[in-house]
Parts: structure tokens; sequence; C-alpha cells
């Protein structure tokens, strides 16, 4: 993955290596997809918490955003 | 150029996008929103084996246990909910696959490849999972199938965000031995014929019924106007944002240069 751009003088891309990126990555991915799931598919094919509040609240972003939602 | 850089203005850039993405669902999105549930309410609840158990949604005048929320909320501030969350949280993923693009996809300098990530994402994420399971107004779509209808969406969003990966992979690969036209063409080319054949063999959701047609199409167009702006403007946004740090970080570094020259 650390290919090198051996670059020209004059333009010298930067790059952030892996082990660096890597946390960062892990860490907002899963609040990513925390967030992502409660606002596209809790409370419909999956309900934690039982309910329908949550599901209730989103509902038109639900359906304006594209997701499957009853 | 540190993933906290990129992090901070992807979360920014996905607020702004979320906030106009609420304007312009609420304009164009919403009407045939309540267009829909008016047909709901008229009892003509057109999906062919559903009336046995009418949804728990779409406002304030069916639910049997679920919690009420009125139409007023739910087209104001519950939207408003979605869309900046929804903002927000791809912001902040578009910026790190950004950060990880960065200078790693040929010699594409840092705005072109973070505006190259956005649109990527907007076609992989959004644009080729609603081809094949386009958005449904309310009334349309059986309560029963909801799980395998999800189930099917998100199997469908899945392969199409590793086609597209596999593709940049596949045209970092091909860039050094073939040159840029050749890459672009054959990575391009190899993405679509992977959706297109996982379009051609997932199952086909109709439950449409006869929910009018036109009323249909003003909602997936203002469906599809919504999920432009949010990944447009999370693209424009952090590209801009992304441009100008670069230029500040090279205008730092040009200096110590300089200094350590001296």
């Amino acid at each position: 993955m650390s290919q090198v751009t051996t670059a020209t003088p004059e333009i010298e891309i930067p790059s952030i290596p892996l082990r660096e990126l890597a946390p960062w990555a892990l860490f907002f991915g899963l609040i990513g997809a925390f967030i992502l799931f409660f606002i596209s598919a809790d409370q419909g094919a999956v309900s934690i918490p039982a309910g329908t509040a949550i599901h209730e609240w989103v509902h038109d972003g639900r359906h304006l955003l594209g997701f499957p939602c009853h | 150029m540190t993933p906290r850089n990129f992090l901070v203005r992807g979360l920014l850039a996905g607020l702004i996008a979320g906030i106009l993405t609420f304007a312009v669902a609420y304009i164009a999105g919403e009407p045939s929103v309540d267009a829909a549930i008016k047909v709901e309410s008229a009892g003509e609840t057109p999906h062919a084996h559903g009336q046995s158990a009418p949804a728990t949604h779409g406002g304030d005048h069916h639910d049997e246990n679920g919690t009420v929320v009125s139409r007023q909320n739910q087209s104001t501030w519950g939207l408003a909910t979605a869309t900046i969350s929804t903002g927000v949280a791809f912001g902040g993923i578009v910026a790190l696959a950004a950060a990880f693009a960065l200078g790693r996809i040929g010699r594409l300098r840092p705005s072109q490849s973070t505006a190259l990530v956005a649109a990527l994402g907007f076609v992989s994420v959004a644009l080729v999972p609603f081809i094949k399971y386009p958005a449904t107004p309310p009334a349309v779509g059986n309560a029963d199938t909801i799980g395998s209808r999800t189930t099917q969406y998100f199997v469908m969003l899945a392969i199409s965000v590793l086609a597209m990966i596999a593709a940049v992979l596949l045209f970092r690969k091909l860039l050094d031995r073939f040159g840029t036209y050749t890459a672009v063409l054959t990575s391009a080319a190899a993405y679509l014929a992977v959706v297109i054949l996982a379009g051609a063999l997932m199952p086909t959701v109709n439950e449409i019924g006869d929910f009018p047609g036109d009323t249909l199409w003003y909602f997936r167009r203002g469906s599809l106007m919504t999920l432009a702006t949010l990944w447009g403007v999370i693209g424009i946004a952090l590209t801009g944002l992304i441009g100008k740090l670069y230029v500040q970080e090279s205008a730092t570094q040009a200096r110590r240069d300089l200094a350590a020259s001296l």
C-alpha cells in the first residue's frame, strides 16, 4: 500500500500511512454504521429497542433517502 | 494532512449537506409523501395482499401499539433528524475514505482524489442501489415483506460498494502498465459488469399495485434529488475544505524548507 508517489519535484502528493489512519477509520466507521442503522433500518426489519418511536420520528427521511421503510 | 484534519472537515461538510438536504427533501419530497399518505389513508391500500396488517407508520391516524408522531413533526424535525444524522455519518465516512485515497490514486491532487471519492460514493452507495431498489413512498410496500426487502436492499448496497472498492484497486493495478485511459475504462466496465449481473440476479420487488403512477414518479424524483443533494454537497464542501487545507500546508512546508535551506 505504501506506494510512495515518486513525485516530480514541483508537486509532491502527501499520503497518510495506514497505521495512522486505521484507528480513526475503525472508530468512526463503527459510529457511522451505528447512526446509519438507527436512521435507515431500526424498528423496521429489526427492532432495538422494541417499539416504533425511532421509526416514526425518522419516517419521512427514511422514505426520501431511499431506505426500505415498511 | 492527518486523519483528524480529514474527519473534522468531513463532519462539517456532512452537517452542511444534511441541512441543505433537509431543505431539498422538504420542498421536493414532502408534497408527494403527503399525497402518498392520502392514498394510504383513503383505505385503498393498493398492495396485493396487504390489508390484513396495516403498517404502523405514516402519521397520526392509525397505529395500534406504536408511538404517535404527528405529520407536522415527521415532515420537519423528524426529517431534519434523519437528513442531518445521515449527512454527518456519510460526511465522516467519505472524509476518511478520502484520507485513505490521498496520494494513492494515480497522481491526483488531494482535492481531486477527494472529489473522486465522493463521486464514486454517490454512484455506489446511493445511485446504483436506487436503480435496483428505488425508494418507495408510504402506501407502497407490503409490511409483511419489510424483512426481505431490507435484506435485499442492503445486500445490493454491499455488492455495489465492494465492487466499487475492487474496481478502484483494479484501476491502481492497471494504471502503470496500461495508462489512465485503459485503466479507467477497464475498471469502470468491471464495476458495471458486477452490479448489472447482481441486479439481474437479485429478486425484483413490485408491490406497487394500483398506486398512482404520477405520485410514484414525483416521489422518486424527489428522493433522487434528496440523495443527490446529500452526496453532492458533501463532495463539494469537502473538496473545497481539503483543497484549502492542502494549499495552507504546502505553503507552511515551503516556508519550512526555505528556512532550513538558509
